[in-house]
């Protein structure tokens, strides 16, 4: 097995992340991808190394952990993008950073599109309250809605999206359209009926069969809700044709070539699967994607030596090792050890004391037990490369057109500017550098 | 004993591996458990290797034998994936025969709205359906699954989806919906409930699982178990290291080539493998360092934890069966 065999087919296109980065008329970058992959850290990764190389970036998250929203200084919660500190500058960029609130964004809609009477009725209704507290879908639109925000203030350069985690990964560009399908429909118009027939008489006949309707209505969420949802669309009314246009426009904004998706994956079955899915589905809607970002590959330093050999070398090692230990069975502490060692090669536990309490250079035979640990591991890595390998290559055979970058596995999480930034120069790396 | 489990868990732990299993353990001979799915992943049915589940409850798999002397057969599993739209379609026939009516409310836009945008219906639909199937019994009264579980939505989303109907119940405070959630609230709420928690031994993963079960209790949800997923064996660790670091070298050097990998001398074939293999050695002993980190907060929560081991070559039907088998004898869930 050669280093080749680890690295990506020569034929699948590479993703480079620094010239999408560094490209002024990349304006949003949306990370999206399945829960669990790392969308989150791989968007704040992007905005430190977008903004380290110069462009005046905005990091939108969702839902971020909380150690990772301390390491940019956004741990409340307060709709306002600010200003990440630690960040280099002296390329003349600058990172803010914002944490989505849902409620409070609606809120700003519709103090920003009614009067304040009409505002007040809105925000005191007790179903605008339920909605814009987050029940399913609300995050979707909140999040879409800020980002046409964010992109209308003209205040960044570049805007980088991190997706909620929805149900569907997909429901962000699901949301503007429901929304608009919803106003245009007619149901919103027998919510509002009752409202209206009392206005207009002649509406009344016309409206038997609506009326009707609001009566079954009415039987199943019990009046006063019904009213409630009335009073909500009817106060809603004016601002309809605005929400309309703003998704229809935010939608536009997606599909428009200053946007890059990139979809973010782990190199695991479930996860690529989702990723092929949201591959094709980005191409139905016509929206632009930029590549694949696979996180936490694994890569080894001694790719030469396959799993197959290493396993040999170590059963070999743990065999004659077994045999020195029965000629020296005259020391009653390498009894101890190596039996430990040899009985369970696998826990670690067993061995590490008697290890740790022995302060003598190790003898051969403890070499050897080492030695081929070292090898079961190396075999167990080898392994992991060649499932990953598996799994990517079925994507590759499926969308060989989009382009990869692969982030090779850190040992533990990401909470600092710094491990930020190691993520950054893993996702920038040339093919020729990954492969090294 | 609960009869709900509700499987949640942050997103790429493992949840519907972990709900299948469960599932499957729960089947034991003369018990018949169901499988439910609420969001319309279709995960189920690739796992069990069947094509997508209708909105229909049918079996789909046995149990795993009991193990032991006079090995016995295990129950029915049965599983379905609970469809919104459907479920409200089917209360409003079941409750009020109005099927016609419900195919108006369709065309004009309104099941729609109900199941996609109006706050929390579709939740209510989704917890309304897998409690009727908790709740339901067969002619001679006695209940027709044992056991109910929940393939749930992630740890973030948990607590508001199955408290949606305390919400919902406050917000329509009169009429046959109030009823519902009411009704469904007390279920959820009942000792007959048990949420249980898929976790890594990774630090995103346990934090939220110590926060989502804090919010879970303080909506008085009960909670079960911790469910530690995809757990790898320790192959070496720092008392390694430090062998290795007094001197060990040469030593390997020697053991690698005499066991037919290269020369032992300085850059030779095996000498060159030390670094490598050294490295790898390092990073595994720091994952095995946080794995435990983590193992103690996880303990320290004070639920029941049960274990699953990584499974190298992914979950097929066979894996899952092992991990049910796994389950099992880590005591009652």
């Amino acid at each position: 097995m050669t280093a080749d065999d680890t690295t990506l087919d020569a034929s699948a296109p590479w993703l480079e992340v620094d010239a999408l980065l560094d490209d002024p008329r990349t304006r949003i970058v949306v990370c999206c991808g399945s829960g669990g992959v790392g969308k989150t850290t791989t968007a704040a990764a992007l905005g430190v190394r977008a903004a380290e190389r110069g462009r005046k970036a905005v990091v939108l998250t969702i839902d971020p952990a909380r150690r990772l929203a301390q390491s940019m200084g956004i741990s409340e919660l307060d709709n306002v993008p600010r200003r990440v500190k630690g960040v280099d500058e002296t390329a003349g960029g600058e990172l803010h950073a914002m944490m989505l609130d849902m409620k409070r964004t609606f809120d700003e809609i519709v103090e920003g599109h009614a009067d304040a009477e009409r505002a007040r009725a809105i925000l005191e209704n007790p179903f605008y309250q339920s909605l814009s507290a987050g029940f399913a879908g609300t995050q979707e639109y909140m999040a879409m809605e800020k980002l046409g925000q964010l992109r209308a203030g003209d205040a960044w350069d570049l805007i980088i999206v991190d997706t909620p985690p929805s149900r569907s990964a997909l429901d962000f560009l699901d949301a503007p359209k429901r929304l608009g399908s919803f106003l245009d429909g007619k149901f919103i118009r027998v919510l509002m009926a009752p409202a209206k027939v009392g206005g207009r008489a002649g509406m009344k006949f016309l409206n038997v069969g609506m009326s009707m309707m609001t009566g079954t209505l009415s039987k199943l969420m019990g009046g006063q809700l019904l009213r409630d949802v009335q009073t909500f669309v009817a106060a809603m009314d004016t601002m309809f044709g605005g929400f309309r246009t703003r998704a229809d426009a935010t939608y536009r904004l997606l599909q428009a070539p200053g946007t890059a998706f990139l979809v973010v994956a782990a190199p695991e079955r479930d996860a690529l699967r989702e990723a092929a899915y949201f591959v094709e589905r980005l191409a139905a809607e016509q929206m632009p994607l930029a590549g694949l970002v696979l996180n936490r590959v694994h890569g080894s330093g001694a790719a030469q030596l396959s799993a197959e050999r290493a396993l040999a070398a170590a059963e070999a090692l743990t065999e004659r090792a077994a045999e020195e230990d029965c000629a020296e069975n005259l020391e009653p502490a390498g009894i101890v050890d190596h039996h430990n060692g040899k009985a369970d090669p696998g826990t670690a536990g067993s061995l590490s004391p008697a290890a740790t309490a022995e302060q003598e250079p190790p003898t051969s035979a403890s070499a050897a037990h080492l030695a081929a640990r070292l090898l079961r591991l190396h075999a167990e890595r080898m392994q992991v490369l060649a499932r990953e390998r598996r799994t990517r290559d079925r994507f590759t055979a499926l969308h060989p057109e989009v382009p990869v970058t692969e982030v090779a596995a850190l040992p533990g999480d990401v909470h600092d500017l710094a491990g930020l930034r190691a993520i950054g120069d893993r996702l920038a790396l040339s093919r020729a550098e990954a492969d090294r | 004993m609960s009869r709900l489990h509700v499987v949640s868990g942050k997103g790429g732990t493992g949840k519907t591996t972990v709900a299948a299993a469960l599932a499957l353990a729960l089947a034991t001979e003369g018990r018949r458990t169901l499988l439910v799915e609420v969001e319309g992943r279709q995960g189920i049915a690739q796992l069990f290797e069947t094509e997508a589940l209708p909105y229909e409850e049918r079996k789909i798999a046995v149990g795993p034998a009991s193990e032991g002397g006079g090995r016995r057969a295990g129950g029915e599993v049965h599983a379905l994936a609970i469809d919104a739209e459907r479920a409200l379609l089917d209360y409003l026939q079941m409750f009020y025969k109005l099927g016609g009516a419900g195919r108006a409310l369709k065309k004009l836009g309104a099941i729609d709205f109900a199941t996609t945008i109006a706050p929390g219906l579709r939740d209510v639909l989704l917890t309304g359906k897998a409690c009727e199937a908790v709740r339901r019994k067969d002619k001679t009264g006695r209940f027709l699954y044992d056991a109910v579980v929940m393939d749930a939505p992630p740890t973030g989303r948990i607590t508001r989806f199955l408290n949606v109907n305390d919400e919902v119940a406050g917000l329509a405070k009169i009429g046959p919906i109030h009823h519902q959630a009411q009704a469904v609230m007390r279920v959820l709420k009942s000792p007959e409930t048990a949420v249980h928690m898929v976790t890594l031994l990774e630090e995103m993963p346990v934090q939220e699982t110590a926060d989502g079960i804090a919010e879970l209790r303080a909506a008085g949800i009960p909670v079960g178990g911790i469910v530690i997923n995809m757990t790898r064996p320790a192959l070496l660790d720092n008392g390694d290291l430090e062998v290795a670091a007094r001197g060990a070298r040469t030593g390997i050097a020697k053991a690698l080539s005499q066991a037919g990998l290269g020369g032992a001398r300085r850059g030779g074939l095996a000498e060159r493998l030390i670094d490598p293999l050294l490295e790898q050695a390092r990073e595994h002993a720091e994952r095995v360092e946080l794995e435990r980190t983590e193992h103690a907060e996880l303990k320290a929560i004070g639920l029941p934890t049960y274990e699953l081991e990584l499974l190298p070559e992914g979950v097929d039907l066979a894996g899952l069966y092992r991990l049910a088998r796994d389950l099992r004898k880590q005591g009652p869930i």
